[in-house]
């Protein structure tokens, strides 16, 4: 085992009345695919929004250690933070691109800091500094080698919208990559793609894990995409965890079974036995 | 709604349908003529109320209706054949080879522009060209180029935007009639100069003050708010009789100077020194070529910006907010570079607008302004800088042109007066535009940055902000 990158202790949030999550612990290690599943209205997302900052968590505690042993609390940065000073960087179930920008201006977008950092806050940039054309340049470079890592670099200057379903769900994932982030969570990558499109992300993933930079935190319903891939799952059903482990672990734990299939505890020796377990 | 009267496969015209519809149109609009036209309540010279009917003029508003709705059932067939459609096609394609002379051909014309007027129409009849339409038209473009900063690239609808060009126009006021006279008076000719950098850094802080609380609105509260924001400006200089000096408003405000020579009859004045005959005409003149280098800058900073990390980030917010966030964009910060830029630029204009006028109240700002540079930003396209020079024109040189066309005094009577008809006509222009180019004239975005090739994104695509 390595080190956790990111330890969530005690994590609850309330809607009201509604609990999605309930008091939520485990941890996502460094250099490592994690996947996140269980079934629709778990509380999957609502996870994914605690860590980046969507939600603030009603209770519990998100520590997330750098490489350089710097440890920031998720719980207590203000959104933009999480992803500019903790390089957490995340992807949407519902796709958000900028629709009318170009493929190429999104992953500048996804550059904001940096360059604004570089263009001196707009005022060495009006002034057309040559330092900061030299940056501009090397965030123009870094968009260029995405777009050709995800095949998409023939299509760089049309519109975002303008892609088909698959090539925006990867053009998210390079959007959020050039973040430089060292946690990625994508929420439902596979969702809606063929099985070929499948296959790629599962090689995009792989790669960008193997890169060495970013770990990564994966929601997800294909059940193929999770058992070829992730090194560690973790099961969430109502808000809880029930089941934690490598993923030969979890693919056998009754209680996973069981929420899967929607049965009783008592029921779950009946559908393991129908399962052929 | 026509649409669905039709069968969409008939491809003949349906007469007896568009003359049904038509009558109906003609009929609801003799409806609501009866009490708004046809009838009219004067005083006579005994100050006694008197009904006048005037059932002519409802039959001829009513008849207009009928023809127009005709007209427009017409044009949806054609639309629907598709004839229109290639038409526009080839108008597009002509578009395309003369859009490279447009930009230089537009520059040269706007240079000379008070020259070829004064040499028409003589040192007297131009100021007339040059101030109603040329100045006019310019402070328009100027006001809706900054405020394309907030509502076309960042997608924050401000409706109260005349706020700022207020506060530019009474910070030249204040502090060239009653702080320079009297602190630093030997800077008096040179007060327009001094101020115009202070109006439009006042006018950027109250962008900044008003945008720190009103900023985590969105939608349609981020209107309101504004709104109420320019009304309260509007209203504080009503009331703050001692600052403002109320609806009197401030008077003798000092006239800009030819960079220290003003421009007056005595020795040291503009005709003197040049050895010229003195004319007010020179003084407008400078004016025109002052505001145009305003706007011009205006426009220059806007396209800068627009390529730098600052102006991708407004359209992104434009685009997604959430997705901003989650990139680590502060959008707190972002919107209020937006608001604060744009507000500096309503205060340069403000600055211009005092200079010029030598005198300015609180009627100057009414909401109607705030409401017509907006149509300007709406109709020429959100975003486009093209599209408000063309808006800009069509709608303040239209109404000028109003004024000018006095031979419908003779159709229609002497106590006719086009310039009175000026709100119906801009609703009309508004609500054909939302029926032929709901996106504006130029409703194209431009990539801020190319890698290949420069490809024009559609409109369609483009979002419109939520905040
Ligand atoms: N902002 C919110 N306000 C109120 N309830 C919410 C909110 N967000 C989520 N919920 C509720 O929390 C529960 C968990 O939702 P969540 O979106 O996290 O599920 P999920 O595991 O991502 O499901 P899916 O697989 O369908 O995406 C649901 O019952 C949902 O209705
Ligand atoms: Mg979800």
């Amino acid at each position: 085992m390595t080190m956790p990158l990111l330890t969530i202790e005690h994590l609850t949030m309330r809607f009201g009345g509604l609990v999605a999550v309930n008091d939520l612990s485990f941890d996502v290690h460094r250099g490592e695919i994690t996947a996140l599943i269980g079934p629709n209205g778990a509380g999957k997302t609502t996870v994914f929004n605690c860590i980046t900052g969507f939600y603030k968590p009603t209770e519990g505690r998100l520590s997330l250690k750098h490489p350089d042993n710097q440890t920031y609390l998720l719980e207590r940065l203000p959104d933009h933070h999480i992803n500019w000073k903790a390089k957490v960087a995340r992807t949407f179930q519902n796709i958000r691109l900028f629709q009318g920008m170009t493929v190429l201006e999104n992953l500048l977008v996804a550059q904001h800091n940096p360059l604004m950092l570089a263009s001196g806050y707009s005022i060495l940039g009006l002034l057309g500094s040559k330092s900061y054309a030299r940056s501009e340049k090397a965030a123009l470079d870094k968009a260029v080698g995405w777009l050709e890592r995800i095949n998409l670099i023939e299509r760089a200057d049309d519109p975002a919208g303008d892609l088909p379903y698959g090539d925006q769900r990867r053009l998210e994932i390079a959007r959020a990559m050039c973040t430089d982030p060292v946690l990625l969570c994508l929420d439902e990558p596979a969702a809606g793609l063929n099985p070929r499109e499948s296959l790629e992300l599962n090689a995009l993933l792989t790669s960008i894990r193997a890169d060495g930079q970013t770990s990564l935190l994966l929601i997800e319903h294909d059940m193929s995409v999770v058992m070829a891939i992730s090194d560690h799952v973790v099961v969430l059903d109502y808000g809880v965890k029930i089941s934690d482990g490598a993923p030969e672990e979890v693919r056998n734990d009754p209680r996973v079974i069981a929420a899967y299939l929607g049965v009783d505890d008592d029921e779950v020796a009946a559908v393991e036995a129908e399962v052929g377990l | 709604m026509k649409q669905a009267t039709h069968s969409p496969s008939s491809d003949a015209f349906n007469l007896v349908q568009a003359l049904k519809d038509a009558g109906f149109a003609g009929m609801v609009t003799f409806g609501l003529c009866v009490p708004i036209v046809a009838f009219r309540a004067e005083q006579d010279m005994a100050n006694k109320l008197v009904l006048q009917q005037r059932w002519w003029m409802a039959l001829v508003i009513t008849g207009l209706v009928i023809v127009s709705r005709l007209l427009f059932s017409l044009h949806q067939h054609s639309r629907r054949n598709d004839h229109a459609h290639q038409k526009s096609a080839a108008f597009a394609g002509i578009l395309e080879q003369i859009k490279p002379f447009l930009a230089p051909l537009g520059f040269g014309f706007i240079t000379i522009y008070p020259l070829v007027m004064l040499a028409m129409h003589g040192p007297g009849g131009s100021i007339k060209w040059i101030d109603n339409f040329g100045i006019q038209i310019l402070i328009y473009v100027m006001l809706g180029w900054g405020l394309n900063i907030v509502v076309g690239l960042a997608g924050l609808l401000d409706l109260g935007y005349v706020a700022f060009y207020a506060v530019g126009a009474y910070s030249y006021a204040l502090i060239a009639t009653k702080v320079i006279p009297e602190t630093f008076p030997f800077l008096g000719v040179w007060a327009f100069w001094i101020c115009l950098p202070i109006s439009g850094l006042l006018a950027a802080l109250w962008g900044i003050l008003l945008g720190f609380p009103v900023l985590r609105l969105r939608g349609d509260y981020l209107a309101i708010v504004t709104l109420a924001f320019g009304e309260i400006i509007r209203l504080v200089l009503i009331n703050w009789v001692d600052f403002s000096n109320g609806y009197a408003g401030l008077s003798s405000i000092p006239r800009p100077s030819f960079f220290g020579i003003p421009f007056n009859a005595s020795d040291t004045g503009f005709a003197a020194v040049f050895n010229l005959e003195f004319s007010p005409i020179y003084r407008t003149i400078f004016l025109y070529y002052v505001i145009l280098v305003l706007s011009l800058m205006t426009a220059y900073v806007t396209l800068k910006l627009r390529r730098l990390p600052v102006g991708r980030a407004w359209e992104a917010l434009r685009e997604d907010e959430i997705a901003c966030r989650s990139l680590g964009i502060n959008t707190t910060i972002t919107k209020l570079t937006a608001f604060a830029i744009g507000a500096m630029f309503g205060g340069f204009a403000g600055c211009f607008f005092a200079a010029r006028q030598g005198f300015i109240s609180p009627e100057s700002f009414v909401f109607h302004e705030s409401a017509q540079i907006l149509a300007i930003v709406v109709l020429g396209g959100m975003g486009s800088l093209f599209g408000v020079v063309v808006a800009s024109i069509a709608l303040v040189g239209g109404i000028e042109i109003l004024r000018e066309l006095d031979f419908l005094k003779e159709v229609f009577g002497p106590t006719f007066d086009p310039s009175q008809y000026r709100m119906l006509v801009f609703g009309v222009a508004m609500v054909l535009m939302m029926l032929w180019k709901p996106r504006g004239l130029i409703s194209t975005r431009d990539p801020s940055m190319i890698y290949k090739e420069r490809k024009a994104i559609s409109g369609s695509m483009v979002q419109e902000g939520h905040g």
